[in-house]
């Protein structure tokens, strides 16, 4: 194995031009809150005029470390030079004045606000908004078709598409004068075609010299767009390298610590019968939006159906009535020859005593009760079995002996029965629930994001559970708004756009171009 | 005619007066929940502002010093209200409730202490009152009888905290919807992460706006003891900070709504006198507790089935933490 402590590329950063063009260098740079280190001695260096990616799993101090430099958190140690100039950021105010810019993962806009008034904030040109907005205006319509940055100034923020809310993000950055954008996980909210339009901002950002460091947790991405890259790992950074000169798989292995595998070995496998069949179902939300309309498809035995579509197309929805947490209430479901017509009684007790089983998208509000201990949590749904409990009372001591086991198998760390699980970093979280939901021998699971917010070391893991499952016939209906994710795990695809099925694909001819078309609702196949 | 023309006359007349405070209240609230901060302590603010103009009118004799008092006495409160939910991240309801009840029990025990008149203050003598303004043109306008009447009982002849008042609801508007700090002020009450990563202290703007809160509550307490009234008499805010704040959300946090609300209510209490022991053909005599009851009656109604969501601001209530 190779070191880990792979400084090698720092070759590639000491041949480029020297230091005196760095933009921005941070020396040591240590951060703890109360006893968790979350930066340890950090140094880290970019220069002028390039895009600088940060890599590292969640948890590896990427976000602490931009907030310090942004002035949001004071670090305990270290020091910060712009331009090689020692500068004391600490706050917010200082280090836009100091020319940095953050687009944060979570937008910071008011959604009430329009997108004029929410570029403005901070920088409004007069005190008076109606003379300052003319100012701004101006400036802002200059500097949008200077780097294609299109808006429509009058809209109100929560009726905007959240690839035009970013745009409105580092237009608010630029109308401070940023010289240094900071962009956190910026395309995880994005279609591809967004993200390519991001990236072109990002590059004309580039040539007239803005510094940008793009922190994201997508390889791919950091290949394409990054000159230099910096891996951190448990609060370090254990690795530069320039981007060329590197390859995704040795940016993994200095993420995690270890060789990862990146690809998945698909086992080739027989489909067998139809187990899931879903008929024209559609769906009113409580507001009474059509959130689900007509949607028609089956799944087979052994067969993983991906579900591929931008947040908020009706997916969720649609897990939700299959696993009975909503009402169906046109159409119709047949699961494992059990035909569910609307408003019958169909529940998440009924769905599991009929082979199907759910990992929720959100583990945090449905598929855990954070404070609950870990063996509690693994028979959460599945109480009512009779291996668990012994009539009226439950039997502690089979469930102990069932979670031990289950850590084990399903690698849970740390292996105990009794910590909380909200004390669980989020992979071993979701493998928790995972392991529940594989153990109940279902020959239906629903997976709903499977992989957020999860590191790339149980992301591994957590493919080949799946693979596993599938190659005992169990049929696996995958949501995810995670394209690659969708892509290398399913036998066949549909894209969801506004709840309707847009297209269906083998994965084998599927590219992300014609899926992202999809699913951004540009082109019905 | 002639007298149920007069009658329609000292109705609108009383509404006005019994408006006023409530205007300068629901402009305080809507100042402080724009923000994002829940101001249940107007009714608070209100009375101990009154108590304070009349103890400082009466010992100093000038009602300009006693108004004066009376915006301080009500900016200490909304100090301690700040320090609490803004400085210390506090519960705002509890904060509020809290100022309500020290008021009601401070004016009473300083009160007595002061004055030993049961808790009142000595009656104030008319030049120590903010009098009722009569316009002096309006000489001129006899010759058209019914805009005489009205101009002459119902928009001349109040006192100058009448005119403040109207004035105090056009400055809430510029100020909320055409200025810098009004963009910022319903930015921090909407998003605070927003302003804060914009580089303004979410704190200092939440500071800045219970302030002008503090002194819009300090015009109502000294409208009441030394304008309208002529002395302080225990509790004798008697809810009017509970009505305004429904006025308030009535009025969906917009001031030019709010002031119909608030006028709106006026209107109903002033009819409420009026109808006091009246029989009314078809319905008899209506109880006064019936009327009193008719602005929160309405409020809840209108606020369940009319006039749609009162939607208040993002973040109110919640108070800011950056870290977590």
């Amino acid at each position: 194995m190779k070191n880990t402590e792979n400084r090698g590329g720092n070759e590639a950063i000491a041949s480029l031009p020297p230091s005196t063009e760095s933009a921005i260098e941070l020396k040591n740079i240590t951060k703890r809150f109360g006893h968790v280190v979350a930066n340890s001695d950090v140094n880290l260096k970019v220069r002028t005029g390039t895009i600088h990616g940060i890599v590292g799993e969640n948890g590896a101090g990427k976000s602490t470390l931009m907030n310090i430099l942004f002035g949001l958190y004071k670090p305990d140690s270290g020091m910060i030079f712009l331009n090689g100039q020692a500068v004391d950021v600490n706050s917010p105010e200082k280090s836009i004045a100091l020319g940095i810019g953050m687009v944060h993962q979570h937008f910071m806009l008011v959604p009430t606000f329009t997108v004029l008034e929410n570029a403005m904030l901070g920088n409004e040109g007069s005190m008076l908004l109606r003379s300052g907005e003319e100012v701004v205006l101006d400036r802002l319509k200059g500097l949008s078709n200077n780097y294609g940055l299109d808006v429509d100034f009058e809209a109100i923020i929560s009726d905007t598409p959240v690839g035009m809310q970013q745009r409105v993000e580092i237009l608010k950055a630029l109308n401070r004068g940023a010289k240094i954008l900071i962009l956190d996980e910026p395309t995880g909210v994005l279609t591809p075609q967004e993200t390519i339009g991001l990236f072109d901002i990002l590059r004309s950002l580039r040539e007239q010299g803005v510094t940008i460091i793009l922190i994201t947790h997508k390889l791919k991405e950091i290949m394409s767009i990054t000159d230099t890259v910096s891996v951190m790992r448990g609060g370090k950074v254990v690795a530069d390298f320039s981007t060329e000169k590197t390859s995704p798989e040795e940016l993994a292995e200095n993420m995690v610590g270890r060789k990862v595998l990146l690809s998945i070995k698909k086992p080739t496998l027989k489909v067998g019968k139809s187990v899931l069949e879903v008929k024209n179902v559609s769906h009113e939300s409580k507001d009474g939006v059509l959130v689900l309309k007509n949607i028609s498809f089956d799944l087979k035995e052994g067969e993983i159906l991906g579900i591929a579509g931008v947040a908020g197309n009706g997916q969720s929805e649609l897990l939700d009535i299959l696993s009975g947490i909503e009402t169906l209430q046109r159409g119709q479901i047949t699961v494992n020859d059990k035909t569910i017509l609307p408003f019958q009684d169909w529940n998440s007790k009924k769905a599991r005593e009929f082979g199907v089983a759910h990992v929720p998208e959100d583990r945090h509000k449905r598929g855990l009760v954070l404070p609950f201990h870990n063996y509690e949590n693994s028979i959460l749904g599945y109480h009512r079995n009779e291996d668990y409990s012994s009539g009226f009372l439950m039997d502690k001591r089979k469930i102990l002996n069932f979670v031990d086991e289950l850590v084990e198998n399903f690698d849970v760390r740390p292996r105990s029965s009794s910590i909380s699980s909200g004390k669980l970093s989020g992979g071993n979280q979701q493998k928790l629930v995972l392991a529940r939901e594989i153990e109940s021998n279902p020959n239906i699971l629903l997976v709903g994001q499977p992989t957020r917010g999860v590191d790339i070391g149980a992301i591994e893991r957590i493919y080949e559970d799946l693979m596993k499952l599938k190659s005992k016939g169990t049929a696996i209906l995958l949501v995810s708004v995670e394209l690659d994710e969708i892509m290398s795990l399913s036998d066949r695809i549909v894209v969801m756009n506004q709840g309707t099925i847009v297209g269906e694909t083998n994965s084998s001819n599927a590219t992300e171009l014609d899926l992202g078309k999809m699913m951004s609702g540009l082109e019905q196949v | 005619m002639l007298e149920s023309f007069q009658i329609i006359i000292s109705l609108l007349d009383s509404t006005i007066r019994i408006a006023t405070p409530l205007i300068f209240c629901a402009m305080a609230g809507i100042f402080s929940e724009r923000s994002g901060i829940i101001d249940i302590g107007l009714e608070g603010k209100m009375l101990l502002s009154a108590f304070v103009a009349a103890t400082a009118t009466f010992l100093t004799g000038s009602p300009i010093f006693g108004l004066f008092a009376a915006i301080l006495a009500s900016c200490s409160a909304s100090l301690i209200h700040g320090f609490a939910c803004i400085t210390n991240k506090g519960d705002q309801v509890i904060s509020g409730l809290a100022i309500n009840i020290l008021a009601s029990g401070l004016t009473i025990t300083l009160g007595i202490a002061l004055f030993s008149r049961g808790g009142q203050t000595p009656p104030l003598a008319s030049e120590q009152r903010f009098m009722p303004i009569d316009f002096p043109f309006l000489d001129q306008l006899s010759f058209v009888p019914i805009l005489e009447e009205l101009f002459v009982e119902v928009i001349s002849g109040h006192n100058i905290l009448v005119y403040l008042s109207v004035l105090a609801v056009f400055f809430t508007y510029y100020v909320i919807f055409k200025t810098r700090f009004g963009l910022r002020l319903r930015a921090v009450g909407e998003k605070p992460e927003a302003v804060d990563t914009a580089g303004i202290s979410v704190i200092k703007m939440r500071y800045q706006s219970i302030l002008i809160a503090g002194m819009l509550c300090g015009l109502a307490g000294a409208y009441l003891s030394i304008a309208h009234g002529a002395g302080f008499g225990r509790e004798m805010s008697a809810g009017k900070g509970y009505i305004a704040l429904a006025a308030m959300i009535f009025g969906k946090w917009n001031p030019i709504p709010t002031l119909f609300a608030c006028l709106l209510f006026g209107f109903l209490e002033a009819l409420g006198v009026r109808l006091e022991g009246v029989e009314l053909i078809w319905i008899g005599e209506v109880p006064v507790q019936v009327m009193q009851a008719l602005p929160y009656i309405l409020t809840v109604v209108l606020l369940a089935g009319f006039i749609g969501k009162a939607r208040a601001p993002g973040a109110i209530g919640v108070p800011y933490s950056k870290e977590g």
